[in-house]
């Protein structure tokens, strides 16, 4: 049945739902131990939790083409939700038509395990395609603003991502323990744990702001308590699921670490130039696409970097 | 026949289109009405609005929603005909009417069959994502029916994603709020501007404001 999981992977999957478990578990006492606090908000996080658990992991066991189609369905609600928030202009309809286009063949470079076009598509040929697209329209009221946060956004949201369905592409005798899928989950799980263990030691013990001006909850406790957490969790993880070695293994969880809060605040700063809180209301309790993702926009091609340079 | 048709194309290309391609962010669902006779008026900037409205409402319900629709554009040839009266179930009615019929009377013969109606009261698309004024065949309809209740539904960004004249469909997420229903009133002048100042409410629950989309 788990086609495309190692051992390992199946086995770390099961352990994601055991603390997804342990989560509810956590709700339902604090809801019995103060019945007059509202815990919606957390309750409704818990069970989107759930929900994108339950995808993703359905996705990673069934079969390899499935998982690059459920990557690929993110980079495109989270490209939807970028194009929806920002000013676009009428006249570049055309021009947004070719740059969803761009998912599917991204992703297809992905499938073939093309390495050479899946790193230049976006950054070279989709970078001067898209103005060429826009100037043959004729519109130059506000050009340099379109196509550049036209780009920035298909950067984001369709190249950085892209990245974590790479993973996938990798040679899997390169990594006999995770395999592909293995190295998802570490990306994915770390990512999404560092914005939680951040989250958590800012609540307990958050005094000191960071940057106040884009991100006025975020404060030193929880950013260093989240990283260090992060470090220990790659130390721990490494072994299972990637061929990372020796010092490799923290410095992975380091700079997952780091670069998920740069990526989280990076998206803040864009909602706080737009003037909203949240990107969107497609996952209760969370927000949009976007607020679940911006963390992975910076991780996914960084660490897959990191990862390439040292073992393929 | 044409009933199978038409639940099969709301279930796999409305609903599709509508939940997967655009997304919708939707609002207040439970002030939707749940039965007939009803009205729903909303905004029209778009074909997909049509689309998007009978999605949000149980597919249970389908045989009782009745889109309203200019009998003069929407018959203009067999083949639209055919499609728009079977397949889409549209309620065509006569915007110039001659010779004294009543443009309004197949609506209250829809609402006497307990039908839910789709109404857009500015008339057509219009300019996109611009809300023109409402036209006074809503007040006179609601002023006939005051027991049926009419709840307006501002929608948001259909007119990006397939505005009047543009063939293409772009994904856009599109925003869905529905207001609280009025009934209608001797005071047909009243009555319109109520509507019209829920509707500017809704519109007033944007997170960003809607004209920043035009150039700029």
């Amino acid at each position: 049945m788990f086609a495309a999981l190692t051992a390992n992977a199946a086995l770390f999957l099961g352990g994601i739902f055991a603390l997804l478990l342990l989560a509810s578990g956590v709700v339902f006492l604090l809801r019995r131990a103060h019945p007059e606090r509202d815990y919606a908000e957390l309750a409704a996080r818990v069970n989107s939790w759930w929900v994108m658990a339950g995808v993703f992991a359905a996705a990673m066991a069934l079969s390899r083409s499935l998982s690059l189609v459920f990557l690929a369905c993110v980079s495109f609600l989270a490209l939807k939700e970028y194009l929806s928030l920002i000013p676009t202009r009428r006249a570049d309809r055309r021009v947004l038509f070719w740059a969803y286009l761009a998912i599917p063949v991204q992703f297809w470079w992905v499938h073939t395990g093309w390495y050479g076009m899946f790193i230049i598509f976006i950054p070279v040929y989709l970078f001067l395609l898209l103005p060429l697209r826009m100037v043959l329209i004729g519109e130059t009221a506000g050009f340099l603003r379109a196509a550049g946060s036209l780009h920035w956004g298909l950067m984001l949201t369709v190249f950085n991502l892209s990245h974590m369905a790479y993973l996938l592409a990798l040679p899997e005798e390169r990594n006999p323990a995770g395999g592909g899928a293995g190295l998802v989950l570490f990306l994915m799980f770390l990512t999404q744990f560092n914005d939680v263990a951040q989250y958590v030691w800012g609540k307990t013990l958050g005094r000191h702001k960071i940057i106040p001006r884009v991100s006025p909850k975020k404060t030193w406790e929880g950013f260093l308590g989240g990283v260090a957490t992060t470090t220990a969790a790659a130390w721990l993880l490494a072994p299972l699921l990637t061929p990372l070695a020796g010092w490799e293994a923290p410095a992975a969880g380091l700079l997952i670490g780091l670069a998920g809060y740069v990526g989280d605040v990076n998206i803040s700063a864009l909602k706080r130039d737009l003037g909203i809180k949240d990107s969107g209301s497609l996952i209760p309790g969370h927000g949009g696409i976007l607020d679940r993702v911006d963390s992975l926009t910076f991780t996914a091609p960084l660490f897959f970097h990191f990862l390439y340079y040292l073992h393929y | 026949m044409a009933r199978l048709l038409r639940f099969a194309f709301y279930l796999l290309v409305a609903r599709p289109i509508a939940l997967l391609v655009l997304g919708l962010n939707v609002r207040h669902r439970q002030r939707l009405p749940d039965q007939g006779p009803a009205i729903v008026a909303a905004n029209h900037n778009s074909h997909l609005d049509t689309l998007v409205l009978v999605s949000l409402f149980p597919l249970a319900l389908l045989p009782r929603l009745r889109p309203v629709a200019a009998a003069d554009y929407f018959t203009r040839n067999p083949l639209l005909a055919w499609f728009s009266l079977n397949v889409i179930g549209i309620l065509p009615i006569r915007r110039e009417a001659k010779g004294g019929a009543d443009p309004l009377k197949p609506c209250e013969e829809a609402l006497e069959r307990g039908e839910i109606l789709i109404l857009f009261p500015e008339g057509s698309r219009g300019e996109p994502e611009v809300m023109g004024r409402f036209k006074r065949g809503i007040a006179v309809l609601a002023a006939r029916r005051p027991a049926v209740p009419v709840t307006p539904v501002f929608l948001h960004g259909l007119g990006k994603a397939l505005p009047k004249g543009d063939p293409v469909l772009v994904p856009f997420f599109c925003d869905v709020f529905v207001g609280e229903a009025l009934h209608g009133a001797d005071d047909q002048t009243a009555f319109l501007a109520e509507l019209e100042s829920r509707m500017a409410a809704l519109a007033g629950e944007l997170p960003v404001p809607a004209q920043s989309e035009g150039l700029s």
